[in-house]
C-alpha cells in the first residue's frame, strides 16, 4: 500500500496543519510516512499545499506524482489539482466555497460543506479537522478511534486548549461522510 | 528520545545540539531557512549556547572559524549561492585543521538558479570547495533520519580529524518530514583539543593560523593534510548495498536521488524477479567508496548513474572503474525530482539492452 | 643605576620586519605595554588581519587566531562568544577594515560585540605594495590612483570612527596617532581605556591610529611624521569620538 494524497487551500485555512496532523496519526500507527509542504515563492501570494504519502514500505519519492487523492479546500486549488489526479483518483473539495463542478470524467468528486460544518460548531478555523474526518472515512488509511485516542499526542501541547474542538469537527467530518464509500 | 515527525532542517539542528553542539552562525536562505530559525529558539535552551544570524554567509563561516578556535563545537547552514560565499572561511579551517560542520541544502543552479531540489554542488563539495589543495568530508543523507544520524556523527569526526564536514543534502530533504528517532545526548565529554585559544595561561602561546611563507614548510603541510586525507579514505568511506551480490546492472546515486533508484529498483524487480539490478548508495561522497565500486565489477558489467544534475558523481564512478565496465548516466538537473517510474523504464531499458549485447 | 627602558614581557625579543619608519612596530609595542601593564598577557586572545601586520603572532606573545582578509572581527565574535571571559581584540589595517570587512566591522559594532578594534589607518594598502585605500586622502598619489584619488570617480576617504559612532552599540571610539611622543602616550591610554571598557562589558571599542608608512608614502620617516600632522589630520581629526561612560 503506498497512498499520496495532496492537501490545498489558502493559505490560513490549515492546510499545512491537517496534513501534518494526517501525518502524525500515521506515524503513530507504526506506517511510513512522508510530509512534503510546497515552499519559498510557490507560498507567497496565498495558496498552499502539502503531500502526505502514506505507506506499508519504504517511501521512495515524497512527491505527488500521481496522487490517490487530491483534498481542495478552495476553488483555485479544485482547478489546479483536479488535474494532477490520474484516472478513479478521488477530489474531495469544500462545497461551502466552490460552486463549480469538475470537468473531468474520468475521477471522482466528493464536496463536503465543511466550512458550513465548522460554522455550525462555532469556530470557522476547524474547517480543515472537519474534512480530515472525512477524509479518513473516505480513504480508510488510519484507524479513526485510535486517532482519536492518541489526538492530544498528536497535536501537541500547543494546541492543548483546542482539543475538544478539534475533536468535535473531526467527529463532525468522520459522521457526515459515513455514507459516502470508494 | 521518542519518534517524532520532523523537517529535515529541524532533524539537523537537533541532531548537532544532542552531539554538543553550542554554536550556530548563519544567513538566511530558501529552502533551509527553518534550520536557523529553530536554533534561534533552541540554542538559548543550552547553557553557552550561541545564536547569531550574521551579515553575510562570509561573517557566519567566519564566526564559525573563531567559535571553533575557541574550542566550541559549531555549525553553520545554507544552500548553494550562500555555499559559495562560505568557501573562503572553509579553506581557512581546512589550512588551519579546524573541525567545524557546514550543511549544504542545495538547490538549483548556476547562479541564483531556483529553490528546488538539486545535486549541482558535488563537485564544489567533493573537490574541497575552496582555493587550496585540501579536501573535506562529505556526507549525503537519504532521509531525515539519515539527516540525524549523520550530523550527529559529524561532529565527531570533525573533531576527530580536525576538519570540515559538509553534510550535502538538497531542498526535498530539507523541507520534508519524516518520521525520527534523534541520537541520544552525548554522554561522554567531549574530547580534549591541545591546540585551541583561550589565554596563554600557564602554557606557551598558541597560533591558530594558515600562512605558511616558507615554501618547504608549506609542503610539508600540504602532505601532513594529505596523509590526514588518505587515512580517512582507509576509515571513513561509507556507502549502502541494496540488492548488489547478483546484480549485473548496479545503479550508483545518492541522497534523493539514491531514495527515487531504490524505488525503481524494487518496481523492477517485483515485475522481473530475474532482473538482476542493485543499488549502490554513497553515504561518504568524499571519501568516496571506489574500492566498493571497483569490487562490484565481480559481477556488474553496466553502470547506470542517476543524479539531480547534468552529471558530477558519474566522474568518479568512471575513475572508480579505471576503463572497465560501461557507464550509463541519467540526470535530471535543475530542481527536477523524476518519479519512480520514470527512472525505472530508463533503467529497464538500459537493463535490457546489456542483456541483449550479452546474447551477442 | 636607574631602569627606564625594558621590552615587555608580552613583546617577544625578535627583530620585527616591518620597514624603517613604519608605526606597527610602535603599536605592537603600545599593545605588549598595555596587556603587561593590566596583566592581561594570559587572557588576551588577538586576531591579527591579512597585511603587514599579519606575522604580528611572531611579535606578541599571545594566543592568536588568523583571519581571512577582512574578517577579523566575525572570527573575534565567534571567540568572544565562547569566551566571554577573555580579552579578544582583532588588528585591521584600513583596507582589511575599512573595504573588504567593513560589513563585518559595521555589524559587530552594531551588534555591540564585546571586543576591541585597533584600527591602524595609513592611508595606504602596505603589503601589496601601496595601492589605494579606503582612506587614501583626496590627491593622494597610489599605485592605483597614479593622478590622485579622485572624490569624482573614488569618493571621498571614509572616516570610520564617524562612521561607527552613528550605531547605538559602539561604546567608545577614539582616534589617535603615533606621530611624535606625544601622540604615543595618548594612543597607550586609549588602547587601555578599550580594554577596560571591553571587560567592564561596555560594548563594541575601537582605535584608530593614524600610522606613518613612508615606504608607500615614499618619504623619510621624519616627512612622514610630519605629513600626518598636517595632511591626515585635517581629513582625519584626533580626538574621542564616542565614548558612552561605563
Amino acid at each position: 500500500m503506498l497512498i499520496k494524497t495532496i492537501f490545498s487551500g489558502f493559505g490560513g485555512q490549515g492546510v499545512l496543519s491537517v496534513g501534518q496532523t494526517l501525518a502524525r496519526a500515521a506515524m503513530l500507527e507504526n506506517k511510513f510516512v512522508t510530509y512534503l509542504p510546497s515552499y519559498g515563492a510557490e507560498v507567497r501570494g496565498g495558496t498552499a499545499n502539502c503531500t502526505v504519502t502514506i505507506s506499508d514500505e519504504e517511501i521512495a519519492s515524497p512527491i505527488a506524482s500521481e496522487p490517490e487523492f487530491v483534498v481542495a479546500l478552495n476553488q483555485p486549488s479544485f482547478f489546479r489539482f483536479q488535474s494532477l489526479l490520474p484516472s478513479g483518483g478521488m477530489l474531495l473539495y469544500n462545497a461551502s466555497l466552490v460552486s463549480a463542478e469538475s470537468i473531468r470524467g474520468d475521477i471522482e468528486t466528493v464536496g463536503i460543506p465543511i466550512t458550513d460544518l465548522a460554522a455550525e460548531l462555532g469556530n470557522l478555523k476547524v474547517a480543515n479537522m472537519v474534512m480530515l474526518g472525512a477524509f479518513i472515512r473516505i480513504s480508510n488509511l488510519i484507524v479513526f478511534d485510535r486517532m482519536i485516542k492518541h489526538l492530544p499526542d498528536i497535536l501537541g501541547t500547543g494546541k492543548a486548549p483546542l482539543l475538544k474542538l478539534n475533536r468535535e469537527a473531526l467527529q463532525r467530518g468522520y459522521d457526515y461522510a459515513k455514507d459516502i464509500r470508494r | 528520545m521518542n519518534k517524532q515527525l520532523m523537517y529535515g532542517t529541524h532533524a539537523l539542528a537537533e541532531a548537532a545540539i544532542q552531539a554538543g553542539c553550542t554554536c550556530y552562525f548563519g544567513y538566511p536562505i530558501t529552502p533551509q531557512n527553518e534550520l536557523p530559525e529553530y536554533m534561534a529558539q533552541r540554542l538559548t535552551e543550552i547553557p553557552g549556547g550561541v545564536f547569531i544570524q550574521a551579515e553575510s554567509e562570509l561573517a557566519a563561516i567566519n564566526m564559525v572559524l573563531g567559535a571553533s578556535a575557541a574550542g566550541a563545537r559549531a555549525l553553520t547552514s545554507s544552500s548553494s549561492p550562500g555555499i559559495s560565499l562560505k568557501q573562503e572561511g572553509i579553506s581557512f579551517m581546512a589550512g588551519m585543521e579546524l573541525p567545524a560542520v557546514i550543511a549544504n541544502i542545495m538547490r538549483g543552479g548556476p547562479g541564483l538558479g531556483n529553490i528546488a531540489p538539486s545535486q549541482a554542488d558535488y563537485f564544489q563539495a567533493t573537490r574541497g570547495g575552496g582555493h587550496g589543495d585540501y579536501r573535506i568530508i562529505v556526507l549525503a543523507p537519504g532521509s531525515v533520519q539519515e539527516i540525524a544520524d549523520l550530523t550527529f556523527r559529524a561532529f565527531d569526526l570533525a573533531d576527530t580529524y580536525r576538519i570540515p564536514v559538509m553534510i550535502l543534502g538538497d531542498g526535498m530533504l530539507g523541507q520534508l518530514m519524516e518520521p525520527v528517532i534523534i541520537p541520544k545526548p552525548r554522554q561522554e565529554p567531549l574530547p580534549e583539543k591541545d591546540y585551541i585559544v583561550s589565554g596563554a595561561q600557564g602554557r606557551q602561546p598558541r597560533v591558530i593560523k594558515s600562512l605558511i611563507l616558507d615554501t618547504r614548510e608549506m609542503e610539508e603541510h600540504n602532505w601532513k593534510l594529505f596523509r590526514k586525507y588518505q587515512l580517512i579514505q582507509q576509515r571513513e568511506t561509507r556507502w549502502e548495498s541494496y540488492l548488489t551480490d547478483d546484480a549485473e546492472l548496479i545503479v550508483i546515486a545518492y541522497g534523493t536521488a539514491a531514495r527515487i533508484a531504490k524505488g525503481a529498483i524494487k518496481r523492477l524487480r517485483k515485475d522481473d524477479p530475474n532482473m538482476k539490478i542493485g543499488l549502490l548508495r554513497p553515504i561518504t561522497l568524499w571519501p568516496f567508496p571506489t574500492k566498493a565500486i571497483k569490487e562490484s565489477l565481480s559481477t556488474a558489467s553496466d553502470y547506470f548513474v542517476f543524479e539531480m544534475s547534468a552529471g558530477q558523481m558519474v566522474d568518479d564512478v568512471l575513475l572508480s572503474l579505471e576503463g572497465k565496465g560501461r557507464v550509463h548516466f541519467y540526470g535530471r538537473p535543475g530542481g527536477i525530482v523524476p518519479t519512480p517510474a520514470e527512472l525505472a523504464r530508463s533503467i529497464a531499458r538500459r537493463y535490457y539492452q546489456m542483456k541483449r549485447t550479452r546474447k551477442r | 643605576m636607574k631602569r627606564i627602558y625594558v621590552r615587555p614581557q608580552t613583546l617577544r625579543p625578535v627583530p620585527m620586519h616591518y620597514c624603517p619608519g613604519c608605526g606597527h612596530s610602535i603599536i605592537h609595542r603600545l599593545i605588549a605595554e598595555v596587556l603587561d601593564e593590566m596583566k592581561l598577557r594570559e587572557k588576551a586572545i588577538c586576531v591579527p588581519p591579512a597585511g603587514c601586520a599579519v606575522l604580528a603572532y611572531n611579535y606578541l606573545d599571545i594566543d592568536m587566531v588568523e583571519a581571512p582578509h577582512g574578517r577579523a572581527t566575525a572570527v573575534a565574535t565567534g571567540i568572544k562568544r565562547v569566551r566571554p571571559a577573555n580579552l579578544v581584540f582583532s588588528y585591521q589595517g584600513d583596507g582589511d577594515l575599512a573595504a573588504i570587512g567593513t560589513a563585518e566591522a559595521l555589524h559587530a559594532a552594531n551588534r555591540g560585540e564585546q571586543i576591541t578594534v585597533i584600527f591602524v589607518n595609513n592611508a595606504v594598502y602596505g603589503m601589496t605594495g601601496g595601492q589605494m585605500a579606503p582612506t587614501t586622502l583626496l590627491g593622494q598619489k597610489t599605485t592605483t590612483s597614479p593622478f590622485g584619488r579622485n572624490v569624482k570617480t573614488e569618493g571621498p576617504p571614509i572616516k570610520v570612527c564617524e562612521l561607527l559612532a552613528g550605531l547605538g552599540s559602539s561604546a567608545y571610539l577614539e582616534r589617535v596617532a603615533v606621530n611624535s611622543p606625544a601622540n604615543v602616550k595618548k594612543a597607550k591610554s586609549a588602547i587601555a581605556k578599550a580594554f577596560t571598557y571591553q571587560l567592564r562589558k561596555a560594548g563594541f571599542t575601537l582605535v584608530e591610529i593614524l600610522s606613518p608608512c613612508p615606504t608607500n608614502w615614499k618619504m623619510d620617516p621624519v616627512a612622514a611624521c610630519r605629513w600626518i600632522d598636517e595632511e591626515m589630520m585635517t581629513v582625519f581629526p584626533l580626538g574621542v569620538i564616542k565614548d558612552l561612560p561605563c
